[in-house]
């Protein structure tokens, strides 16, 4: 098998592509960089000239407002330049490859690439074809990662609960269709929760999820018992009633996180969800809105924990 | 080469330094040396001052060579930097480049009504125009020197002299 | 032309002889073994010292991407691959473009590799028009015009009264039935094995029962239709299991695996390697060892190479997009002699699997060295290693997910009808 992509010879991060395989000593640094980050969020002047001249791209060959925008946000604060490009509208329709698309970007002088792509593995292709000087960023591809979403759950748990070697974390609904739930999985394990659970009817769990370092529940009222974290997942529209699930109504009664159903995990467990949310699905307005949710506090540190990535990549 | 005693200079830049204080004045020392420092002096000048640390690696001219420190602390500033003097403390002053980062990012958070550079050591060897309003101690050091402060485990400012 | 091969370790798995003798060939046949014939004059004399001589391979699965995929592959450059692997006799699959579903096409084919006088190319003709799945193909014209069995490759079969009808007709006449089976629902949308594997890297998964279920639906028409079947490309344990009892129940079933499959599991996707996107997909370690063991105990009775020359840039997209397949002709020898050495086979019983098994499975008198029968054969350095290079591969196909290993075992030259064909 061949090394790791995303490490350089000497180890250091060269691209972030998934958290699987990282070291915890680095998820620390890259979560103790965007500390920094945060104070630096709540100056007048929001920005530092760290990566002032660099160019970076946000390829998006999946439309996805939020994250595009808090890249966007994180890079601009860098002082860089961004270019957006929401490229399932244009070339790919014109039968220009992916990695033609690349080829030209970087021909436009690209340093770094933000990459979404609906195909597992994409950012890896990329990351494989690029010119040594030139960084990735996976912001999304397929069902296999999203490992900056994954860095902003651990900041944001980190800054609730401090130490993670005494947590309980549950990982809540479409496992198998998420490549969320695989990085906050990853990033638990290797930062040493000692209980990562999933809940989820069967047809939303992976086969051999367990493999992953997972204990897996079908049943809420067991699943939540006692945990500090409540992780959310985001159930897909066209996912809410066919062979995955009869009914959006059905789901959210035994898997969406009412106000009674947080009762169950710990007084001061706190409720983390990616965004965008389905109220009334997989989530209650009440816990939404509700004292312990820390889905604000998340977006506000994504755009801290992706200026650390940024800078962390672009320096090496 | 007999280095002077930190502890001693500092207790120097404090009485140089009370004539200087306005209304408005707060110290900001760049981290880690010069926040060490600038704790020392604000226990000599009297606890009502403000303080602030910078950590300016965000800030530095040579990001695109080396990265980006591995140890990036936040930055500090507890007070409104608009229209304060500002008392800008350093250990050691070399070539000027960490003074010329701290500044920008001082202006990051506001317009100050004046900066003053206060430095423990000038080691000589500028590479931009800055000078420090008060010094120390100024040392003739060779571009193979390297002066380090630390602080030991009683809270004691140490000097000591590398060679590279 | 008269050939004397001189001091070759011969090797013939079906007359089940092994040992340092001489071989003459003459006017494309067997002419003696170990004692000249009489008044015999070589034209030739080849000195086999340090090297196997052994019946050509016969390959039962090598797409030639002709007609239709000549931008892929010709059947020029295939065919040098394949004698290249010392492959002498092949069986391509219908999945040509159009379909191997009329007697002229195949007449074509036929004709087009007799021409180029190198190995010899056995066509499997469509088992149902246009490989749609709705009508029947002519068969027996088929037959007449050089198919040597009736398969419906890769494209799924979903009416299974279909698949009922078409082993009833082909039993009619005796043809074989290949089939690779494969559930087309579970499989719909599934680009790896279901698994631990494709968990971790979030692709979506193909189930090993989508394999289960299609072949104890084919072992179950069997018995009802009478029909004779080749399964292609086992890929799982439970499969392996399923051949073992259809066996022992006398149902006159054969099966193949790749050489991929022998040597490959999902882990060997690494960082999403697109050449291991592979039909059907790598599955897991303990069905890998127990494909290799099936085919140590017979249940496997051959290894094919599954020849599918993929263009570069089919395979430098995204895993999920990649066109699966990936090229073999030229390491079949090398990957049969590695499973040998790992699984400690003896080398006479490691070159039935891909002589005289498949040879068996197609009723060809082939895949053996006799006297008075046709000189397909090949002479390779057993103990030469060298490196899988994308440039070195005679196929136009450069695909593999062998690319950067070491092997050992190189064909020297390769005969076909007692003229050399290929030469290192």
């Amino acid at each position: 098998m061949t090394k790791n992509p995303q490490l350089s010879e000497d180890g250091a991060l060269r691209h972030l592509l998934t958290i699987e395989g990282l070291s915890a000593k680095l998820l620390h640094s890259i979560l103790d960089t965007a500390e920094s980050f945060v104070s630096v969020g709540e100056r007048e002047v929001k920005k530092v000239p760290l990566l002032r001249g660099k160019s970076i791209f946000n390829l998006f060959f999946e439309p996805s407002t939020r994250t595009r925008t808090t890249f966007e946000i994180a890079a601009k604060r860098l002082s860089a330049d961004v270019v957006n490009l929401n490229v399932s509208a244009s070339s790919q329709s014109k039968g220009e490859t992916l990695l033609d698309t690349v080829d030209n970007l970087a021909a436009m002088g690209a340093d770094m690439f933000v990459v979404r792509h609906a195909q597992s593995g994409a950012a890896h292709l990329i990351a494989r074809h690029v010119a040594p000087h030139i960084h990735v960023i996976n912001a999304g591809d397929g069902r296999h990662a999203h490992p900056t979403q994954g860095l902003l759950d651990m900041f944001t748990i980190r800054r609730y609960k401090q130490d993670f070697t005494k947590l309980k974390v549950a990982v809540v609904g479409d496992v198998m269709h998420s490549r969320v739930a695989r990085s906050e999985i990853h990033a638990l394990t290797t930062l040493g929760v000692p209980e990562v659970r999933v809940i989820a009817p069967r047809t939303l769990l992976p086969k051999g999820v367990e493999s992953l370092g997972v204990h897996v529940y079908n049943d809420m009222a067991q699943g939540l018992k006692d945990v500090d974290v409540v992780m959310m997942l985001r159930l897909q529209n066209e996912r809410m009633s066919g062979p995955f699930l009869p009914s959006a109504q059905e789901y959210f009664k035994y898997y969406g996180l009412t106000a009674e159903k947080l009762q169950i995990a710990k007084p001061d467990a706190i409720v983390m969800h990616p965004g965008p949310m389905n109220r009334g699905v997989e989530i209650d307005s009440s816990v939404a809105d509700g004292g312990q949710a820390v889905i604000l506090p998340q977006v506000t540190f994504g755009i801290a924990v992706r200026m650390a990535v940024m800078s962390l990549l672009a320096g090496t | 080469m007999q280095l002077p005693d930190p502890e001693q200079l500092v207790q120097q830049l404090a009485a140089a330094l009370k004539p200087r204080l306005h209304a408005n004045t707060a110290l900001v020392g760049i981290h880690s040396g010069g926040a060490w420092v600038a704790q020392k002096l604000r226990q000599q000048l009297g606890a009502t001052l403000a303080l602030g640390t910078l950590d300016i690696s965000f800030y530095r001219d040579d990001f695109s060579s080396i990265g980006l420190h591995p140890q990036v602390r936040p930055s500090d500033i507890p007070f409104a930097v608009e229209d304060a003097h500002i008392i800008l403390i350093d250990d050691v002053l070399h070539t000027g480049r960490t003074v010329r980062a701290a500044m920008n990012e001082l202006f990051d958070y506001g317009r100050p009504a004046s900066i003053e550079l206060v430095v423990l050591i000038d080691r000589g060897g500028r590479e931009l125009p800055i000078a420090a309003d008060l010094v120390g101690a100024r040392l003739e050091l060779t571009p193979n020197q390297n002066i380090q402060v630390t602080l030991d485990p009683n809270n004691q400012l140490k000097l000591s002299l590398h060679e590279r | 032309m008269k050939i004397h091969i001189k001091n070759g370790r011969l090797i013939d798995p079906k007359n089940k002889f092994d040992g340092v003798t001489d071989l003459y060939l003459a006017a494309g046949k067997v002419a003696g073994i170990g004692q000249a014939p009489e008044g015999f004059h070589a034209n030739r004399e080849i000195d086999a010292s340090n090297l196997v001589v052994c019946p050509g391979f016969i390959d039962l699965a090598a797409r030639l991407r002709e007609p239709g995929y000549e931008y892929l592959a010709t059947l020029e450059s295939e065919m040098q691959a394949a004698v290249a692997g010392g492959v002498t006799s092949l069986v391509c699959p219908p999945d040509t473009e159009p379909v191997l579903d009329e007697p002229g096409l195949v007449e074509m084919l036929k004709h087009r590799a007799k021409s180029l006088n190198q190995a010899h190319v056995y066509p499997l003709g469509a088992l149902t028009q246009g490989l749609a799945g709705k009508v029947l193909t002519e068969m027996a014209e088929l037959h007449d015009a050089g198919c040597i069995g009736f398969a419906h490759a890769d494209a799924p079969l979903i009416d299974t009264t279909l698949l009922m009808r078409a082993m009833q007709y082909a039993a009619t006449f005796g043809f074989t039935v290949w089939l690779r089976p494969q559930d087309p629902f579970l499989a719909n949308g599934g680009i790896a094995h279901d698994g631990e594997v494709a968990t971790r890297l979030g692709l979506a998964g193909i189930p090993a029962c989508a394999e289960t279920i299609a072949l104890s639906t084919i072992i179950t028409l069997m018995r009802e239709t009478g029909a004779r079947v080749h399964i292609c490309r086992l890929s799982s344990r439970d499969s392996v299991e399923l051949i073992r009892q259809a066996k022992a129940q006398g149902l006159p079933i054969t099966c193949d695996i790749s050489i991929n499959h022998a040597h490959l599991c999902d882990r060997d996707i690494g960082y999403f390697d697109a050449n291991a996107n592979l039909i059907p997909p790598l599955r897991d370690q303990r069905d890998r060892d127990a494909l290799r063991a099936g085919l140590d105990s017979g249940i496997v009775d051959a290894l094919c190479s599954d020849h599918t020359p993929v263009d570069e840039n089919a395979k430098q997209v995204p895993f999920g997009e990649a066109e699966a397949g990936a090229t073999g002709l030229e390491l079949l020898l090398p990957l049969t002699l590695k499973w040998a050495s790992e699984n400690k086979i003896l080398l006479i019983e490691a070159l039935a699997k891909i002589t005289s098994a498949p040879a068996r499975i197609l009723g060809l008198d082939a895949g053996h060295l006799s006297v008075g029968h046709n000189a397909d054969l090949c002479l390779f350095d057993p103990s030469a290693d060298w490196r899988v290079v994308a440039n070195a591969l005679k196929s136009q196909g450069k695909n593999t997910p062998f690319l950067g290993y070491a092997m050992l075992g190189k064909v020297h030259m390769t005969l076909v009808s007692g003229h050399v064909v290929y030469e290192a």
